[in-house]
């Protein structure tokens, strides 16, 4: 099962033929993943990396079926592509680009009203199923098929994690970096409610830093559902200092919110156990399994 | 990128915003031949630097002649100013803005920003503007009012005359309100902004609205659409060593602890600065090397930190990834040891993407250093190194 992308999952490539999409689409399909084609305006009817390029994403979905998106189009084009993708109904796209402007994101978020396109990122590693579908740009060696859903907002962090879940013999049952972006695509909420209707997924990880509202806005979803799943929330920078950009467009506080302390705080009084640092994150989730079943 | 207030009155000159009369001036002379030039018998000289809490900081001095607007520059000319937002090490006050006084009968709070929550721009106000706002609004949140926009700039629901009266415009000022919220959104979206407040908006006798300070934040990732702002950046505002490293894809802050810190990622990097703080270690800096950087921009970077007579100690904590493996920055550090003369105790945690390979290349460069297992383990270890006795 998993969220979002799993063995049945065909790909497309939105900018399939630069050097970047080239090395990391032909990883993927090492990995097992179904990519079924590329889009790049111009190239349609030539091959790359032996499946057929297209010039739009309307005609690669007519043609191919593919039911999922990976885009790597450059900061200036971005929000076009994704804009295209989610025009063509494509149920999940994944945007790697990094250094996307927000005011072309505010663009995208309006074309995502009322459509039918998961959207991941921009800015993000994209989403991994273990043995099943790598739709994104991580390095794949410590991921195990398992229960644990992880979604996150840093890269590294999720492969800290990842290793983790899996030597504590926990496994993944999908990973999602949702990006560190000030306006992105689906957020903690929107993996949450995924994770908890996904019958093999036992308990959910959150990864979090400093600047935003997502974390907060993960507890306010999880006091009003009636989730069951255990949580388990990870929160970077309670160490940062105040008021200063950390490398994410997005830590930056507005108004006193957004601090280390003010999300675990929300976090907790959501029920969610909080991890005291990243080496003990697969650690408090088995105890948390281990609690439930005792 | 922060706009200083001068170049931010002057793009906002061009959308119909109502700002007093004035302009920039470097010198003390200069100054006062900008006061010559302006209406009325009362001047504001404003020091131009890029923080909040000027004028609780002295920054902004009232005067009532010309020859009060030269001493007044001449007093803000050179020095350096401290407040709430610079941090104790101040910025050093380069140009000041020379305006004439608008006595406001009401001060009122207005910006346009990109609400990340809901992913569109956003107006927001409040009837009492101020240096205080911040402080007020997280007291008490209500005083804020939102009208969330279309990327076109057109209220998502609700109007811009039913928002002016929310913050106080109403009657004759209502339509001068609306003209004002327009200029602003329309110099948002076309300057490709990500901030631009007005604090505070002044409502004079005569039932003007005239904007008295502007705040005004580009988007850096979007500078590639605004060539007539390359050379907007006031590269003096910023601290050279960070600068040296985002020049090199690493972004760098500068702390005053005794531990360099090498990280990939800025989640990790966070992480890395909390567990370091739990056991008592003080970083010396902030590092997050981004995917993008070479080995000679990881170079640089680690030069950064042998360059810093206060660091005892590194730690480097890697997690290779999809985009930036462990050899690459094994590389990088092995190019900066090699060429500084300065050695410092060098604990190193490889984990993911050649991570193997990253600690071969450190052996074949003939560094010294300790392998940490794990994050904890390369935590206690560097912390060791500077605090012996707390081991």
């Amino acid at each position: 099962m998993a969220i979002l992308v799993g063995s049945d999952t065909s790909v497309i490539c939105q900018g399939m033929t630069g050097r970047a999409a080239s090395y990391h689409i032909e990883r993927a399909m090492a990995y097992g993943t179904k990519v079924v084609g590329g889009v790049r305006p111009g190239k349609g009817g030539t091959r790359h990396l032996d499946v057929p390029i297209f010039d739009s994403v309307r005609e690669a979905v007519s043609q191919t079926g593919a039911t999922a998106s990976i885009v790597f189009v450059p900061p200036a084009n971005a929000a076009d592509a994704m804009i295209e993708a989610i025009e063509a109904e494509v149920p999940v796209v994944v945007c790697v680009t990094e250094r996307v402007p927000v005011l072309d994101m505010v663009r995208v978020k309006d074309a995502l009203e009322g459509s039918k396109t998961h959207l991941v990122g921009p800015n993000s590693q994209g989403i991994l199923t273990p043995k099943a579908c790598k739709l994104g740009v991580m390095a794949t060696a410590h991921e195990r098929p398992g229960s644990i859903g992880i979604v996150s907002r840093s890269a590294t962090l999720t492969s800290e994690v990842v290793a983790q879940t899996t030597a504590a013999g926990l496994g993944q049952s999908t990973t999602v970096g949702i990006g560190g972006d000030p306006v992105h695509g689906i957020g903690f909420v929107e993996c949450l409610e995924l994770f908890m209707d996904d019958p093999e997924t036992k308990g959910v990880i959150l990864i979090g830093e400093i600047g935003g509202a997502g974390e907060e806005m993960a507890a306010d979803f999880l006091k009003s559902s009636k989730a069951s799943k255990p949580v388990v929330a990870l929160v970077a920078g309670r160490h940062a200092p105040p008021e200063r950009r950390m490398g994410h467009a997005g830590t930056l506080t507005l108004f006193g919110r957004a601090d280390a302390n003010h999300k675990i705080k929300a976090l907790r009084s959501a029920g969610v156990q909080i991890a005291p640092n990243s080496s003990q994150v697969a650690e408090t989730m088995r105890q948390s399994l281990n609690n439930l079943s005792a | 990128m922060n706009l200083h207030e001068y170049q931010a009155k002057d793009l906002l000159s061009g959308f119909g915003v109502p700002l007093p009369a004035g302009d920039v001036a470097q010198s003390s002379s200069a100054a006062q031949n900008v006061a010559r030039r302006l209406p009325g018998e009362r001047y504001v000289v404003k020091a131009q630097v890029q923080a909040g809490g000027r004028g609780r900081a002295g920054g902004v001095k009232i005067v009532d002649s010309v020859a009060e607007v030269r001493q007044a520059a001449e007093d803000l000319l050179g020095q350096t100013l401290v407040t709430e937002q610079t941090g104790p090490e101040g910025r050093s006050v380069r140009a000041v803005y020379v305006e004439e006084a608008i006595a406001s009968e009401r001060d009122i709070y207005v910006a346009v920003l990109v609400d990340r929550q809901s992913g569109r721009v956003a107006l927001i106000g409040a009837k009492q503007g101020g240096e205080d706002i911040e402080e007020r609004a997280a007291a008490n949140p209500s005083i804020i009012h939102t009208l969330l926009l279309k990327p076109d700039g057109v209220p998502v629901k609700g109007t811009f005359p039913a928002f002016a009266k929310k913050i106080g415009l109403t009657g004759p000022l209502s339509a001068k309100a609306v003209k004002l919220f327009e200029g602003l959104i329309s110099a948002f979206l076309k300057n490709d902004a990500s901030l631009i407040e007005i604090n505070p908006l002044a409502v004079t006798a005569s039932n003007d609205l005239v904007a008295l300070d502007v705040k005004m934040v580009i988007d850096d990732n979007a500078l590639f659409r605004h060539p007539e702002m390359r050379n907007f950046r006031d590269r003096d505002e910023l601290d050279p060593v960070e600068l040296q490293a985002q020049e090199n894809e690493i972004n760098y802050v500068r702390m005053d602890g005794d531990i360099g810190v090498v990280v990939n990622g800025a989640g990790l990097a966070l992480a890395t600065h909390d567990m370091l703080s739990d056991v008592g270690g003080v970083p010396a800096n902030f590092m997050d090397i981004r995917t993008t950087a070479t080995s000679l921009d990881i170079a640089a970077g680690f030069d950064l930190l042998l360059s810093n007579p206060n660091v005892a100690a590194v730690l480097v904590n890697v997690h290779g990834g999809g985009m930036q493996r462990c050899d690459t920055i094994a590389e990088g550090i092995g190019i900066s040891m090699k060429r500084n003369d300065r050695t410092v105790p060098l604990v190193v945690r490889f984990a993911g993407n050649n991570a193997d390979y990253g600690h071969t290349l450190l052996r074949n460069y003939g560094i010294a250093y300790t392998e940490a297992q794990d994050m904890g383990d390369g935590i206690e270890r560097v912390v060791a190194l500077v605090r012996p006795e707390a081991a």
